[in-house]
């Protein structure tokens, strides 16, 4: 009798895994890092990993589609002579002209005007597309100043100043060559068809003492009328949040490493920044220990796709969301329907990424008139509206099973989280537990 | 425009920034008060901003940052010295500061033109969108960083990485240049450069000098698509 020795089973890395194995490949045959557009696709510890109680013995629920909800919420109380009053807590979060086509901005304009929001402009400046079809449009102050003038910057509704993003804190834009049409190369005033590299930092101020210098010169500029919002990404949360209000935001913006970028370094997506849902609760802190807690107002960005999980950024204390690649995939983004062109594209819907090329087959992140003609603006823009709404719906749904009759009143106390991360970070117990782990267990 | 257009004189010693803004944002293209003088700045930050109408403002002594930030069509004179970001972002008309100007003097600027009587400090012209700067002393390092259109004239020295990462800007140095930054060379001056350097130097009120004394310096253009080849320039 023979024994064969019995083979053991072919095992992968986990270190060395398919990706990233293929990655290196990659950079090996062509010489350059890995660029894509999106936000990051690992798992970090997220919305998913929280819970909303609910009503139980010791509090009741309200009816749903009977008894009242309110969604509305106003943006700017601090300084502006205009704050911006919003029928949803949710927002488009920026965008550029360049990254975007001139359709797709177009229906995000639509889209958040047929449901009550704001839209926001990006790093290729203001068209009369968006800004005539946008009921509440936010203008980006960011450092290229690509498009920056005052006439546009009377027009908004807001001003952003964008410090950073989530994607990519610490980083600029890019834009490479193959979207850099006539008429964006116009707006930005660059040549045609070259790579262009935004500058990530502010041209004409530095540190968070200059900052409030530049937000006071855009005040005076625009008489203190619109809201200032100054937007983060999330890095260090307490201290940028506490800087913002030194220097006088009417709004903070705070945007986690799940938020999406048109093109940036695949390193930077993936390992610089932190997740969202680890940036609220340091915000607030930083709010609330300045007595600026709704007063100076908190929105949340990165990776928010649904009702629950705007309804949980609430529930922590934020006093709306923002929305990017939500927002696209809405309008189109991904969509299976071209399945066969992202398979020509060496990819499949749901992965498509390389939105730098400007060759989307959705006609969303692209220059080429023929595939923006794909998308139209009416019909893309009421979609945009039906999820718009459908996220509300889904928040008023959560807010009334835990006795809110308004969706602000959500609050830390209403969530459990699902894992021992997601606790630590969002400062809630343990499903079953009272523990809040770096924290004294109270009753 | 003579000696009979009444002279509007705006104090703030006494009356605060934000009047002064606002009653100049008030004056549109037909506006009779178009000759402004501003005394007692004393270093005050965002001093005649977003003006859009064509006035005559001096400003009598020197200001803090931004003074004549995103200006239109206003001639905006500082009889002193600028701090960080005078007409940064300037769309059209003129600003003349008198004394020095700080970091980012014309940072972004789209049209019109800034001139510096003194010294200009680093990144002049930073980012510039089609301004015209022209300093009649010298400027700091990192100038022209970026600069993606418009004109700067130095009649003294540049600093170090002068025009780095530059685009379609034109850079005429009647000085020395410490160093040139990344993608920034010299270029031969032809005739329609001589010709554009004489106009500005016309416009700035600088006579006596001969575009024959200065060298051109813009984009080699080695860096407009990324090669990985490359890598050490970025």
């Amino acid at each position: 009798m023979t024994y064969h020795n019995p083979p053991t089973t072919p095992r992968k890395s986990w270190a060395f895994d398919d990706y990233t194995m293929s990655e290196i490949r990659r950079a090996a045959a062509t010489g350059i890092y890995d660029i894509r557009g999106g936000g990051a696709k690992r798992r970090v510890p997220h919305f998913d990993d929280l819970l909303f109680l609910g009503a139980s013995v010791s509090r009741y629920p309200l009816e749903g589609y009977r008894e009242k909800c309110s969604t509305s919420v106003t943006l700017g109380t601090r300084f502006a002579k205009k704050p911006i009053e919003l029928k949803i807590p949710i927002t488009i979060a920026g965008m550029s002209f360049g990254a975007l086509s001139a359709q797709a901005k177009e229906a995000l304009g639509r889209g958040a005007s047929l449901a009550g929001t704001s839209t926001t402009t990006g790093d290729g400046g203001m068209t009369p597309e968006e800004r005539g079809q946008s009921k509440t449009l936010v203008y980006q102050y960011l450092p290229s100043r690509y498009g920056m003038n005052p006439d546009d910057l009377r027009k908004a509704d807001a001003i952003e100043v964008v410090i950073g993003q989530g994607a990519k804190p610490g980083g600029g834009g890019m834009l490479l060559g193959q979207k850099i049409s006539d008429r964006v190369a116009e707006m930005r005033n660059l040549p045609k068809g070259i790579d262009q590299r935004s500058a990530c930092r502010h041209p004409d101020w530095t540190g968070p003492d200059d900052l409030e210098i530049k937000i006071l010169e855009l005040r005076e500029i625009t008489d203190w009328e619109k809201p200032i919002y100054v937007k983060i990404g999330a890095t260090r949360p307490y201290y940028d949040v506490t800087l913002a209000v030194k220097a006088g935001a009417d709004v903070v913006v705070i945007d986690g490493m799940q938020g999406g970028t048109a093109a940036t370094q695949e390193v930077f997506i993936e390992h610089v920044g932190i997740p969202t849902l680890a940036c609220i609760r340091p915000a607030v802190q930083a709010l609330q220990d300045l007595g600026m807690h709704r007063k100076v107002q908190l929105i949340v960005s990165g990776g928010i796709r649904t009702g629950a999980d705007a309804a949980k950024a609430l529930a922590l204390g934020a006093d709306a969301v923002s929305i990017g690649i939500a927002a696209l995939v809405a309008l189109g983004d991904n969509d299976p329907r071209f399945e066969a062109e992202y398979n020509k594209l060496g990819t499949t819907s749901g992965c498509y990424d390389d939105w730098h090329e400007g060759r989307d087959p959705a006609g969303i992140s692209t220059q080429d008139p023929e595939l923006a003609a794909r998308l139209d603006p009416v019909l893309a823009g009421r979609r945009l509206a039906n999820y718009l709404k459908v996220m509300t719906l889904e928040i008023q749904t959560v807010a009334r099973a835990a006795g809110h009759n308004n969706i602000h009143n959500l609050e830390p106390e209403d969530l459990c989280a699902l894992t021992i991360e997601a606790a630590a970070m969002a400062r809630v117990p343990l499903a079953g537990t009272n523990w809040i782990p770096g924290m004294q267990a109270g009753l | 425009m003579g000696d009979h257009v009444k002279l509007r004189t705006y104090d703030l010693a006494a009356s605060p920034l934000r009047e002064l803004n606002a009653e100049l944002h008030r004056q549109g293209d037909g506006a009779n008060d178009t000759r402004w003088e501003i005394l007692n700045p004393r270093g005050s930050h965002a001093v005649a901003v977003g003006v859009d109408a064509p006035l005559d403002i001096d400003v009598r002594g020197s200001v803090g940052y931004y003074c004549a930030g995103m200006n239109k069509k206003a001639t905006i004179t500082v009889y002193g010295s600028a701090g960080p970001g005078v007409a940064e972002n300037m769309m059209s008309g003129k600003v003349v500061v008198k004394g020095d100007a700080s970091q980012y003097a014309g940072a972004t600027g789209r049209g019109g033109l800034l001139v510096v009587e003194g010294n200009a400090s680093s990144r002049c012209g930073i980012s510039m969108k089609g301004i015209d700067i022209v300093v009649k002393g010298s400027i700091g390092h990192m100038s022209a960083f970026m600069a993606q259109s418009g004109s700067l004239v130095v009649l003294g020295d540049a600093g170090d990485a002068l025009g780095d990462s530059i685009y379609e800007a034109r850079l005429y140095v009647r000085g020395g240049v410490q160093s040139l930054g990344a993608d920034c060379i010299e270029k031969e001056m032809r005739a329609e450069h001589h010709e554009q350097l004489a106009a500005l130097l016309d416009k700035a009120g600088v006579s006596g000098v001969a575009t024959s004394e200065f060298k051109r310096y813009g984009s080699a253009r080695k860096l407009y698509n990324f090669n990985i080849d490359n890598a050490d320039a970025y």
